[in-house]
């Protein structure tokens, strides 16, 4: 029972070219950037079966978007694709020339939805973003997600979610954090029992991250869903006591660290090894803390000895199995 | 006069054919520039002279390609005495006869006014060759070049031979060398540097500067470019989230009490990270914008000893650098003092 529940069905959907396996291979299979020139075109749906935290397993359905296959998923094999699914991922090239087809076809993925899986989650990826101009990308953003957002209602998927992203910068690993975590079930274990951590260690924030791909689980500074309300929540207490010299940190640092580490992880197979442990100025610590998770910890006061802040990682790791 | 221009300020003098790229390779190593960004550089028109300062006061200075330097309206001369090193930038995707018959005039009117100059050829863009045909490249190049020198009876002269592109590390590794060769102080940094890793169970060290992440100085074991990329990125980790949590350090001191310490303690930066085969990797920083990073292998020894003995090891290290640096600084202005006279 608890494996059937465990099993996660996601289809990643969008028109062809718009980068959809570029960006599996980059979460999940290590690929840079520069390396996913490579990939060819998908034929058909390549399904990969990736093991998330253990126990977790994301069905990952990549569905090429050739207008032949389209067709296909919505006439013969639409029962197949579109049945148990808990999340699909629509994907959408900025730079498309046929924006109404690639919105019609978004539609008729959520009218298969509708009928086969109606519990299931909408994420909508607005991708390639690094091909607009800085100052254009929130008005692009805005207009399209109005659209799409007005589409989903109409189809009984009221609350549409969308990122921006782009493969060259974070955005990527924001938009999948969120996709992933919301298929978490013990979420709530994991945010308790990492504030009771934080609160032990007297440190200023703790961040819960995936061990293999990186992504953000959560944070001890509130949970990550609405970036720009956290963070003004999350030093509240901090700035209270001096309100003049309020430097609010980066807002996109989930994102950052996780390109960081990502990028740390894969120089580290240069030496034919994976990273154990980080330690920065004392203040900053990076460890695994279960087989699956790494907790990167930003601590208040230096002075404390590494041995027993490493020690107390250990000593948590129970909590977070 | 001229002379101590040489030894206080140490200029490199980057040459090649237009659009061979050396405008890129100044971006890339020296700003920190993207190596994508720099296909909608413009073409580069005048001079351009540029200061940057690591362990000694580096200046490179860049000339256009499509000048003719021989026209006697030109001063060629004194462009040539006052530099160390001539990097000249050869397209490997382009036809190279005409870069390298080129290279050969520069180098001999090179040679004729600063016998002292150490000549750099970066076969540049390699990124776009296969394996088997870079080294005929390079073989062919080197063969070529060395001809046209016995040409024009210069078959003694040193030429250093670098495969470069900005899409890897290898320019930086081409450019450490070439730095290298311009700094006094290197033997003894090499020695320090050896005795450094002799006492500590440290396999490789490297000094590095942390803006344009070129070393400085490595011990005497060969390099191997894939260690050296990955304390490179190393550097990059430590610095990227460093920053990301600048703001916390800062109100940090005023948050302690004791105030004065806890300030100092910031300042430096420094970072350990253990990986899963028992390989240590530890960055410290040093003087001038210097790093020393390291990779230590404990081999079965207790970690907690080793970081201890390294920690120690390394700030007497750091010690004599500082010592070394004052002592390379005081002797310079002492001969540019006598030389006024």
């Amino acid at each position: 029972m608890s494996s059937t529940n465990n099993r996660k069905k996601l289809l990643l959907m969008g028109r062809s070219g718009s980068g959809k396996s570029s960006m599996r291979s980059i979460i999940f299979s290590n690929y840079s950037a520069f390396d996913t020139r490579r990939l060819g075109a998908t034929i058909d749906v390549e399904h990969s079966h990736l093991r998330f935290l253990g126990n977790m397993t994301l069905n990952l359905w990549d569905c090429g978007g050739q207008d032949v296959f389209m067709e296909n998923y919505f006439s013969k094999q639409k029962d197949h694709i579109f049945q148990m699914v808990q999340v699909l991922i629509h994907v959408f090239d900025v730079e498309s020339q046929e924006v109404i087809k690639d919105i019609e076809i978004f539609m008729r993925s959520l009218k298969q939805l509708k009928k086969y899986s109606p519990d299931a989650k909408i994420f909508v990826l607005l991708h390639k973003m690094d091909l607009v101009q800085l100052d254009k990308r929130d008005e692009l953003f805005q207009i399209m997600m109005n659209k799409l957002s007005e589409a989903s209602t109409e189809y009984g998927f009221p609350n549409l979610v969308g990122f921006p992203t782009s493969i060259w910068d974070e955005s990527l690993y924001r938009a999948w954090s969120q996709i992933v975590c919301s298929l978490i079930p013990n979420m709530s274990t994991y945010e308790t029992n990492l504030i009771k951590f934080k609160e032990m260690l007297n440190a200023y924030e703790i961040i819960l991250f995936e061990k293999m791909t990186f992504l953000v689980i959560c944070s001890s500074n509130g949970n990550l869903q609405i970036n720009n309300d956290t963070n003004s929540n999350t030093i509240n207490n901090k700035d209270e006591k001096k309100k003049s010299n309020i430097v609010a940190i980066d807002p996109k640092r989930f994102e950052k660290i996780s390109n960081i580490m990502k990028n740390f992880k894969q120089s580290c197979t240069k030496l034919k090894s994976d990273f154990k442990t980080f330690v920065l100025n004392d203040s900053i610590y990076v460890s695994e803390i279960s087989p699956n998770m790494v907790c990167f910890i930003v601590l208040n006061d230096t002075r404390q000895s590494q041995q027993l802040v490493l020690e107390n990682v250990s000593k948590a790791s129970q909590y977070f199995q | 006069m001229e002379q101590t221009e040489d030894s206080s300020k140490a200029t490199i003098l980057l040459m090649g054919l237009r659009r061979c790229g050396k405008s890129s390779i100044c971006k890339v190593v020296f700003h920190n520039m993207q190596p994508l960004d720099t296909l909608y550089l413009e073409s580069t028109s005048n001079p351009s002279v540029e200061h940057f300062s690591t362990l000694i006061d580096l200046s490179v200075m860049e000339l256009p390609g499509q000048l003719n330097y021989f026209e006697p309206s030109y001063d060629s001369e004194r462009l040539f005495k006052n530099i160390g090193a001539l990097v000249y930038v050869i397209d490997s995707q382009d036809e190279y006869m005409n870069a390298i018959t080129n290279l050969a005039m520069i180098i001999e009117y090179a040679h004729k006014v600063n016998p002292k100059i150490s000549i750099e050829v970066l076969i540049h863009k390699v990124d776009g060759l296969s394996e088997d045909f870079k080294v005929d490249a390079q073989r062919d190049i080197m063969q070529r070049t060395g001809e046209e020198l016995l040409e024009l009876g210069l078959d003694g002269v040193q030429v250093s031979f670098y495969l470069t592109s900005i899409f890897d590390h290898s320019i930086y590794e081409a450019f450490s060398r070439i730095v290298q060769k311009l700094i006094p102080e290197i033997s003894y940094l090499e020695n320090m540097l050896d005795n450094l890793i002799q006492h500590s169970k440290i396999e490789k060290a490297f000094l590095f500067d942390i803006n344009s992440k070129i070393y400085v100085s490595t011990d005497s074991n060969p390099v191997d470019i894939q260690v050296y990329e990955v304390c490179a990125e190393f550097v990059d980790v430590t610095i990227d989230l460093f920053n990301l949590y600048k703001t916390q350090e800062i109100e940090l001191p005023s948050e302690t009490n004791d105030n004065k310490r806890s300030q100092k303690r910031q300042r430096e930066l420094k970072s350990v990270s253990e990986l899963g085969n028992g390989v240590i990797i530890y960055l410290k920083q040093m003087i001038r914008g210097l790093a020393l990073v390291a990779l230590i292998r404990p081999n079965g020894a207790d970690i907690d000893n080793c970081l201890t003995i390294t920690d120690y090891n390394v700030d007497t290290f750091k010690k004599g650098l500082i010592e070394l640096w004052a002592n390379s600084a005081t002797k310079k202005s002492q001969y540019f003092q006598d030389n006024i006279k």
